[in-house]
């Protein structure tokens, strides 16, 4: 099951560029919560700061508190530890070249020294069709490299290794940005039936997409969050006038 | 910032290729296509030209005993090289056990870790001034810093000369390798919970083994065929000898030996040495790529 987040007081730097500033949200468990905002506004590095992937850019640092469930990410647990129960789905598929579409699946499980053999299988099997690849790599899973499937099919399989390590909240960086319309249906369809058992959080430069899957979104503009509701709420009746600018396509 | 005003006026319809301008552009696709082609074979020439060479003034002296009997004295019937084959072949063992792993290594470390502080900086300066120093110089350094602590030539003296050799080119092609694997990939391993050193071991560096066994393999073929830096070190023998502290024959110094010599004899067996030395390398290198090929999968990139 998923858990809520608690966001106090985050801020980050990359260098002396001070990225996000101040941002204090909740985002509800078992939900699925949308951010948006123009190009370079702090969507990614918020998500990334959710991760703890933020600080493995060796010029970037961050402070303030991030809860996860009861556990504070920055304090009470190590990058590797909350990586593990945090999954993410990056902006381009980014398969590991040189592994089958298994070995891809399960790379998060066998790359931390798991080894049970029927585990992993039936791991593959859950994990792709929880992503809505299995039918369409069943008979290939050790034959072809991850790497040679199409760009929509990568991402479902990325989205099938993250999902493998069963995380409870999986971060979204721009998932469909690289894909057609129809792979793009289908990411939304998945994120759809994913949102009962997983927290998602969902960057995305598409507000009909936002408006689509997620419950709630959060408007970020120039490091700082702006507006933070129910989606419907956003969409229809913004309380700020900066998203309601942007959502009506006055900038951005 | 509209596409359609260029200086404020709006873009002509592209002009249609005239039949010249058409000619004249498949006449320098030709052309550059043809310079090409002559560039290639200008560089295969040299490496045709030395083989069939080889093969010309060698093959007639190969025989079973080239390749079973160590050399007799001048005039005796039957010698062969089969100590010096065997002696490169343990030198080279040597210098790869320890040359290999290190370049690697110190590789990894530039690639992976040392990005911007003075240590990698300084490693990768060092790599290179490495890489520019003469191979005669090595055999003299590895002669006053171990031959003469040790008091004889030896095997070991001659491997961990020719080690010292592969790993500056091994360092660098280790680290360029490393740097070609995308970023997204090894975030994808980060953001799985898989810890840094896991990460570059099972993601990045199996990402990038074909170039690095490439490198590898240029730093064997390299340091096989060297001569200077074992004249001092493994100084050769004309005996048989599988002890690494005991002066080894090697076949470039076996090579040199006979080339120098004033007999027609030991000529002949040079140009045959000079073949199968060729020829190994040939080999091993091709075996390492068709071990390193297997279990490639369809459709990596």
């Amino acid at each position: 099951m998923g858990v809520g987040i608690q966001v106090e007081d985050l801020n980050a730097w990359y260098g002396s560029t001070h990225t996000l500033q101040d941002i204090n949200l909740h985002i509800p468990a078992n939900h699925a919560t949308a951010l948006i905002g123009p190009s370079g506004c702090g969507k990614s590095t918020f998500v990334r700061c959710l991760n703890r992937m933020h600080e493995t850019n060796p010029i970037a640092r961050a402070t303030g508190i991030v809860k996860m469930g009861e556990i504070d990410i920055y304090r009470d647990a190590s990058p590797v530890e909350i990586r593990r129960r945090v999954g993410m789905v990056f902006q381009r598929p980014n398969p590991f070249p040189t592994m089958s579409i298994y070995d891809n699946v399960v790379s998060g499980l066998k790359l931390n020294g798991f080894r049970n053999r029927r585990i992993l299988d039936e791991t593959v099997e859950r994990s792709l069709k929880q992503a809505a690849l299995w039918e369409e790599v069943k008979d290939d899973l050790k034959k072809k490299s991850g790497a040679s499937l199409s760009g929509g099919q990568q991402q479902r399989m990325c989205i099938a290794r993250a999902l493998a390590v069963d995380p409870e909240v999986l971060l979204m960086d721009e998932p469909a940005s690289a894909l057609d319309p129809v792979s793009t249906s289908k990411i939304e369809d998945l994120i759809f039936q994913l949102k009962s058992q997983y927290t998602i959080v969902i960057v995305t430069h598409n507000m009909q997409q936002a408006a689509r899957v997620a419950e709630n979104t959060g408007f970020f503009l120039n490091g700082k969050l702006v507006e933070f509701d129910s989606t419907h709420k956003i969409f229809t009746n913004p309380h700020d006038k900066r998203t309601e600018d942007y959502i009506t396509g006055r900038f951005g | 910032m509209s596409s359609q005003l260029v200086n404020n006026q709006p873009l002509k319809a592209p002009r249609k290729p005239s039949r010249a301008n058409t000619l004249h552009r498949s006449a320098a696709n030709y052309l550059v296509s043809g310079l090409a082609i002559l560039a290639t074979l200008l560089v295969l020439a040299p490496l045709a030209a030395i083989l069939f060479y080889l093969v010309y003034k060698g093959a007639s002296s190969l025989n079973l005993a080239f390749f079973t009997h160590p050399p007799t004295p001048v005039g005796e019937e039957g010698g062969g090289m089969a100590n010096a084959i065997i002696g490169s072949g343990i030198i080279l063992a040597l210098a790869s056990l320890m040359g290999i792993p290190v370049g690697i290594a110190a590789g990894v470390y530039l690639a992976e870790f040392g990005q911007g502080k003075l240590l990698g900086n300084a490693i990768r300066f060092t790599a290179d001034v490495l890489n520019g120093v003469p191979s005669i110089v090595m055999g003299i350094a590895v002669y006053s810093l171990v031959v003469k602590q040790q008091m004889h030539y030896s095997a070991l003296a001659g491997g961990i000369a020719l080690a010292i050799m592969m790993v500056p080119t091994i360092t660098r092609t280790t680290e360029e390798m490393l740097a070609t694997v995308p970023h997204a990939v090894r975030e994808a391993a980060l953001g799985l919970g898989v810890p840094k050193w896991r990460t570059v071991v099972s993601v990045s560096l199996r990402t990038a083994s074909p170039g690095i066994i490439t490198g590898c393999m240029l730093a064997f073929a390299r340091v096989a065929g060297e001569t200077a830096p074992l004249l001092f070190t493994a100084f050769g023998n004309q005996f048989w000898s599988f002890r690494l502290n005991e002066p080894i024959a090697a076949l470039p110094l076996q090579i040199f030996v006979y080339a120098i010599s004033p007999y027609d004899e030991w000529h002949r067996l040079a140009w045959a040495g000079a073949l199968v030395l060729i020829a190994l390398i040939m080999v091993s290198v091709t075996l390492v790529r068709i071990f390193a090929n297997r279990g490639v999968l369809k459709g990596g990139s």
